[in-house]
Order: structure tokens, then sequence, then C-alpha cells
């Protein structure tokens, strides 16, 4: 199973020099295996997908976590999409009151966008997911609901040999207490447990996050005990702040760092790095 | 055991920032929480007993109406919503751990998630005002 890092940055775009070790595109990893390709998230990072595109290819699938911009911004921006023939697959969380077709129309639509969804020219299909599992060619994917305002989603996935839990968005320290000491009350816990590699929201420093409750997202703190808990062999902090340069997320690391011993492998994610898992 | 959905572990991480007492079932009716000033119902300590099954914890609670008599457990608010999947509203008297009977209202309601599927109920305890 390999890995790319397409867009790590949280919430909106960045560009500039200050935030180009990192990278400023938002939310997209592309999964490899076997001429099968998964794309998670469609955010910024799926135009930069657009030179990477794998020839010969008849057949894509985007799995997106939730439908905030920054997770499906570079949709009207994926060459796949506009061409015929190809067999696009896009899954997404249930919504209790809108379809996820009428939900994602909302930006593929004018005035946001000037091309409709029934007008692109691919092979369109929608698929509605909640706490889900199903299998794309060589991978087996499991999906659940995780706290993050709106239906959202995280995934689980693996290839008989590895597995690889994606949740860029995620606050489970939600709460009175934070994270509850009791795996079974903590949202992700299922999808993240002993995962090879996890990429996780990690917004935030652990101050910043006592201001942000409730906002969605999880401080570096919270992030690395959730792995932690959840017996992972390797996390990515990922969802950078757009207001923090490259300089002040390795001083965030640094601190985190000397506060947090762990064990397990942890760094930062970073717009892309390669991973091969087998 | 599998984690349980985040419908439930919200209403969980809401009932820990409330000072009315709060109880959350599953769908069998087993207590898979209850909060700091539910323990003031119980008699007993979150920490100290863990989830209860529906037959341990239903003895523990003892409603009666104005004349004593111990009412069924078909019709308490909570035991309806988890038969029903629909919110109830009822006052009745427990007993207390001082030994007097004291006049309270429940209202329950089910945990209905996104898909529609029925994910446990949630029952909340105040003194009673009405009449």
């Amino acid at each position: 199973m390999k890995i790319k890092l397409w867009g790590v940055r949280g919430s909106v775009t960045t560009t500039g020099p200050e935030t180009a070790f990192y990278g400023g595109n938002s939310s997209c990893v592309d999964v490899r295996e076997d001429g099968w390709q998964l794309v998670f998230d469609g955010g910024s990072g799926l135009q930069k997908l657009n030179a990477d595109h794998q020839p010969g290819a008849k057949r894509i699938d985007i799995l997106l976590s939730h439908l905030h911009l920054d997770h499906i911004q570079g949709l009207g921006f994926f060459k796949a999409l506009f061409e015929p023939g190809m067999d696009v697959h896009i899954w997404g969380p249930v919504s209790s009151s809108q379809t996820l077709h009428t939900r994602l129309s909302r930006y593929l639509s004018p005035p946001l966008f000037p091309v409709l969804i029934r007008d692109l020219p691919c092979k369109l299909s929608l698929h509605e997911i909640a706490n889900s599992k199903f299998s794309i060619g060589p991978f087996s994917i499991q999906s659940s609901y995780v706290i993050h305002p709106g239906p959202t989603v995280g995934f689980r996935v693996g290839n008989g040999k590895s597995v690889f839990t994606y949740i860029p968005d995620h606050e489970p320290a939600l709460g009175e207490k934070g994270i509850i000491p009791d795996t079974k009350w903590i949202s992700g816990y299922d999808l993240a447990a002993g995962a090879d590699l996890l990429l996780h929201d990690a917004q935030y420093t652990a101050a910043e996050y006592k201001a942000k409750k409730g906002w969605g997202h999880s401080s570096i703190n919270d992030a690395a005990l959730f792995a932690s808990m959840a017996g992972v062999k390797h996390v990515m902090f990922a969802h950078h702040d757009p207001f923090r340069t490259d300089d002040q997320l390795n001083e965030m690391f640094a601190v985190y760092k000397s506060e947090n011993p762990y064990p397990f492998k942890n760094e930062l994610a970073r717009e892309g790095v390669e991973v091969n898992l087998d | 055991m599998p984690a349980y959905e985040i419908e439930i572990v919200l209403n969980r991480q809401l009932a820990d920032c409330l000072s009315i007492p709060v109880f959350i079932t599953d769908t069998a009716g087993n207590l898979i929480f209850y909060n700091e000033p539910a323990e003031g119902i119980l008699g007993k300590r979150f920490e100290e007993t863990g989830e209860m099954p529906v037959a341990q914890w239903s003895t523990e609670f003892k409603p009666v109406d104005e004349q004593g008599a111990v009412l069924p457990p078909d019709e308490l608010p909570l035991v309806m919503t988890l038969r029903n999947a629909n919110p109830y509203h009822k006052s009745f008297w427990i007993e207390s751990l001082q030994g007097k009977n004291q006049k309270i209202s429940v209202t329950s309601y089910p945990i209905i998630g996104r898909t529609g599927k029925m994910l446990g109920a949630v029952a909340i305890f105040w003194k009673s005002t009405e009449e």
C-alpha cells in the first residue's frame, strides 16, 4: 500500500514561502495498490494529483471524510471528473436530511462553480456511507462517524497486510474531561486500533485548544494520546492551522516532543511525503 | 468490545457537564452511563459500578405512585422510549436513600443516529414541581 500526502493544511489553503515546507494545500491523500487508487478527500491537494495520474487508469475512488470546503474544493479541478469514460466513484457520509448529490451540488453548481455535477462527462457514481464496511479492489475499508461538526467519517483501510487510518478532522477530547480513559467511549477508536499508520488532526497546541473546544479539531497532545490509546505504530499529525508557519510548526512540535516521550513514531505530516506500508 | 457510536459518546460527554441527573442506556436497557448527579438516585458511584445490566439497576430504583404502589416497568418513560423510540415524560415518586419518598419528573428520549438507527436512550431526572 503506497500512500502519498497531497494536502495536509487545515481549513483554508495557504501559499507562500513561510508554509512551503509542510505545504499549503488542504486535505488530500492518495493510496495505491495493484493499479487501484483511493483518494481520501478532495481538498486543494487534489489538483496536484492531476500530474500523477495513473496511465491507463479507468477508475478512481474518492472517499470524502466530510463536505467542508477544505475537503472538496479540489473536486472541480480534478481532471478525472472531466474524462469521458472514466469511472469516478465518490463516497461520502450520509446526512439525515439531504443526499450526497444534493450537498455536493451546492459546490458544483453556479454561482460557486460553472459546471453542474450532472454535466460532468465522467461516469460518476455516488455512494453514501455511515458506519460502513466495504471493499474496493484490494482494499477493505471501514468508515465510522467521528466527532466533528456535521456528518463526518474517518476511514480504516486495510490490504490484508497493513492498516492505514485517516481521520483528518476529529475532536475526540470534546467534553468536560477530555478523552475518556475507556476505549469503547472514544470516538474513532475502532478505526485506529493497532493501525500501522494514522493520519490525524492536530491543529492546535494544548493551550490553543482550551479556547477552541467544540470547533471540531484536536490539540497535538490529544491526537498523540488518542494514538497512544489506540496502539498505533506511526502517527502523522495533520490539518495544520493555516495561520501557522513552518517555523511555528517546528516550534510547536518541539515543545510537544519535549513533553510527550511516546515510544511510537510520530511526526508532522508534510505535503509530498510518501509512505509504503507492507 | 467495539466502541460506542459517537451519538452515545456525545450524550455521555454532555451528561458529564450537567448538574441534573442523567441515565444513558443501550437499546437493551442496560445502564451504560450515569453522571455524578444521578449517583444520588442510585446511591452508587459510576466509577465503582461501571455499566449495569437492566436487571440490576432497575431493582435499585423503586418508582411508586402517589398511593405507594410500585409502578410497573412498562409505565416508566425510559422503558417506553426503549420500546417505542419516542420521547416520554412522567412524574412519580421514588424512595430516596434516606428512606423518604421524593416526587420526581423524568423525561426520556431516544438516541437515533443520522442513519435512523436506534442506538439507545437517555433519561433526565429532576425534582418535580408539578402538583
